[in-house]
């Protein structure tokens, strides 16, 4: 029977063991391996986005299953920062200068990576593919180890505005954000488009996440004659926003921010039938949308999904988007021919054309330049009949600015 | 806290029963091989490692803090996060607004957390127990939401946050930016240490102590329990509000999201590993509370806080007071065995 001697005992000699390590040239490279670093919060608030760094684990090993790439087994370290910044630092730093990563791929949270992001740009680490929709992570100029991946929220934000002129053009605009970095950047979407007409065109308000509702910036924008209204919202204020928008009677051309267009969590407490007609956008393949049922790319991400995760919930768009961002991973790590060099990744990573990852809508493909830092610029609208998000219309892409 | 801490051996009679006076020289030599086991790492660990210790000796302090209030005074707070914020907050404002340098934000930061402590220690007064540590929790909640406010956000960044750059080491040292960061905690820790322990070690500590095992007693003995408690507060909020200037200057960023309510679990977890009522479990409590998550990570991603559950709570039941309880049992085993 261990006794609280033995256990401790057993504990000190388990600390005492003896840490590796070695320096190298060629950071997180050798012949048989490539060393990539990664954080997710797989504890605390965020924990449900953990799932996408539990795909990226089972995804590198179908890659290495299947030989790696040029000839090197990827290494895919994965670590909890909590969702919380300073754990953040501890991590990366605890990848970059202990675990010698190659580069950083796919690290979540706007605060979390904002935390990081003047560190990695000094130390030369690419820092590429975030989880997050902030639009700061497409600045080559001033942070070229940096890069996005989705549509940024400013993005999706210029193609409402593209779509309400060409729909209405002429017509009072209302567009009601969150006073954070979130909101703000749907603000400056919306004045790229209309420019110099924005504050003549414009009625904006704005509410804090602290307060209890946002009737009152409702009704402050219907008096002022809107009949376009653009919610940049997360989900409680948006479900209120639909709500107060139904009850007061008004029926503007509504937009809403894909960030809240969950119907269990907006659209059904809000009232189905108040928010039909409200126009939403998308990029990535609804995995329940019966009409990619037989999709080849949907199809592929089903064979992962079956052999490598089969306990995996296939409702959960985070699978689809952790396989689409993988894959193009793959795909700029397939054209570095070899050379994992910190600087030829980011060459190849500012030179992606054209490619179409397997989880996202068909035409929508990845574009960069070492000016253009926003892989993805495109996306598709959506409308709300009562029960489903239908999509509807071509591909839009957002401003050039 | 309950009555059993009355029974603390070195808290209850350690005042009385101090044993003959150790000689001046061996005060000394521990002094020195203190010093040199805290300056050890600057040559033994790479700058990664250096950091963690950086940040733990940092969680160290606010330990400490916390110590005060909570063991030494029997007063639960729940809410200390709230002042690790504060501190790390009137640092980064004075450093990215002010350009003011890293060590003279500390007097501010210090003071005014103090002032914010000293203002909460009044509602502690007429709320004991489980209501303190309520109110002290809800105080954790509010303050990353105050840190957004519009009315402030040109000073906190909002959610943005502030960024501000680590102090550089003084021209005449070889030491790289994170060795200097390090000794600049030790010197800000090892200032507070002491001081601490003195003050637990005065005549105010002891009323502190006796304040929380028998305040009646205490009160009959002529004690002022509110103005105890209050600057107790005080002292404890200033003490965990350095540390959180310490932290930002380490992170070099601020975001209200750096501060939630895990803060204040965690430090109140780092306090009761290290163990109540002890200036020295302090610092074990913050090792703990920065090494422990990572090796629970490193047994499974798939759910760390269970693994971090378990190791607490074998924690709890192989050292029931703390390292600072394993510590004093060692002690009197040696002492036994001549």
């Amino acid at each position: 029977m261990p006794t609280r001697r033995h256990i401790l005992a057993a504990g000190i000699a388990g600390l005492a063991a003896p840490r590796l390590a070695r320096a190298e040239d060629l950071p997180g490279v050798t012949a048989t391996e490539l060393r990539i670093g990664n954080t997710m919060p797989y504890s605390g608030p965020a924990s449900a986005y953990g799932v996408i760094g539990r795909s990226h684990q089972h995804f590198f090993r179908m890659v290495n299953d299947q030989g790696g790439i040029a000839g090197r087994k990827i290494n895919f370290i994965t670590y909890d920062d909590n969702y919380s910044p300073p754990k953040t630092v501890e991590q990366v730093r605890r990848l970059v200068e202990q675990d010698k990563v190659a580069f950083l791929f796919n690290t979540l949270g706007t605060p979390t990576n904002s935390a990081i992001h003047r560190y990695v740009n000094q130390r030369k680490v690419p820092h590429i593919f975030l989880s997050t929709g902030a639009d700061k992570w497409g600045n080559p100029q001033e942070y070229p180890w940096t890069i996005g991946w989705q549509p940024s929220y400013r993005t999706e934000a210029q193609i409402y505005a593209k779509h309400m002129l060409e729909q209405k053009p002429g017509a009072k605009v209302a567009l009601l954000y969150q006073n954070d970095d979130f909101g703000k950047d749907y603000l400056n979407g919306m004045k790229d488009v209309f420019g110099a007409k924005f504050d003549s065109a414009v009625r904006t308000a704005s509410y804090e996440v602290t307060d209890p509702t946002i009737d009152s910036q409702i009704v402050s924008l219907q008096s002022a004659g809107a009949e376009v209204l653009m919610t940049a919202a997360t989900p409680k204020f948006a479900a209120q926003t639909i709500k107060k928008v139904s009850d007061i009677g008004w029926k503007p051309l509504h937009y809403l921010t894909n960030v809240s267009i969950s119907v269990g969590s907006v659209m059904e407490p809000a009232g189905p039938e108040r928010g039909i007609g409200i126009i939403t956008s998308s990029y990535l393949k609804d995995q329940t949308d019966p009409a990619w049922a037989n999709d080849a790319g949907m199809n592929e991400w089903r064979g992962f999904m079956a052999k490598y995760i089969p306990d995996g919930d296939l409702k959960d768009g985070n699978y689809t988007f952790a396989y689409g961002i993988a894959r193009n991973l793959v795909f700029m790590l397939e054209q570095c021919k070899g050379d994992f060099s910190r600087a030829n990744i980011m060459q190849q990573v500012a030179n992606m054309h054209g490619f179409q990852p397997p989880t996202v809508i068909p035409g929508i493909t990845v574009n960069t330049s070492p000016t253009n830092f926003h892989p993805i610029r495109q996306m598709q609208l959506a409308r709300w009949t009562g029960s489903t998000w239908e999509r509807f219309g071509g591909l839009i892409e957002g401003a050039n600015v | 806290m309950s009555a059993s801490k009355g029974l603390h051996p070195e808290a209850a009679i350690g005042p009385i029963a101090v044993p003959a006076a150790t000689p001046a020289w061996r005060r000394g030599l521990y002094l020195l091989v203190g010093i040199a086991v805290a300056l050890a790492p600057l040559v033994l660990l790479e700058s990664f490692h250096l950091f963690q210790l950086t940040m733990a000796v940092i969680m160290a302090l606010a330990v400490l803090g916390l110590n005060i209030v909570c063991g030494y005074n029997g007063q639960i707070s729940l809410g200390h996060g709230a002042f690790f914020a504060v501190g790390a907050y009137a640092t980064a404002i004075l450093m990215s607004h002010f350009d003011w340098s890293f060590w003279a934000t500390l007097p501010v930061s210090a003071v005014v957390c103090g002032v914010i402590g000293y203002g909460i220690g009044f509602p502690a007064l007429r709320l004991a127990g489980h209501y303190l540590a309520l109110t002290t929790f809800s105080l954790a909640v509010a303050v990353p939401q105050i840190l957004k406010h519009k009315s402030i956000e040109d000073w906190t960044g909002g959610v943005q946050g502030l960024f501000l750059v680590k102090p550089d080491p003084p021209a005449g040292l070889p030491l790289s930016p994170d060795q200097w960061m390090y000794v600049v905690t030790l010197i800000v820790a090892g200032a507070c240490f002491l001081l601490a322990w003195n003050l637990i070690r005065s005549r105010i500590g002891r009323a502190l102590i006796a304040t929380r095992d028998n305040p009646t007693a205490a009160e009959a003995m002529g004690m002022d329990i509110a103005s105890l408690k209050t600057r107790a507060f005080a002292v404890s909020a200033m003490i965990t509000g350095i540390a959180g200037s310490l932290s930002a200057v380490a992170i070099e960023f601020v975001a209200p999201d750096s501060f939630s309510i895990f803060v204040s679990i965690t430090l109140f977890v780092g306090m009761v590993v290290g163990g109540v009522a002890s200036i020295l479990g302090s610092l074990f409590g913050g090792l703990f509370v920065l090494f422990v998550p990572n090796i629970a990570e490193a047994i499974s991603k798939a759910a760390p806080g269970v693994i971090y559950g378990v190791i607490l709570i074998l924690f709890l039941f192989l050292l029931p007071d703390g390292f600072a309880g394993l510590l004093r049992r060692i002690g009197q085993r040696l002492r036994i065995r001549p």
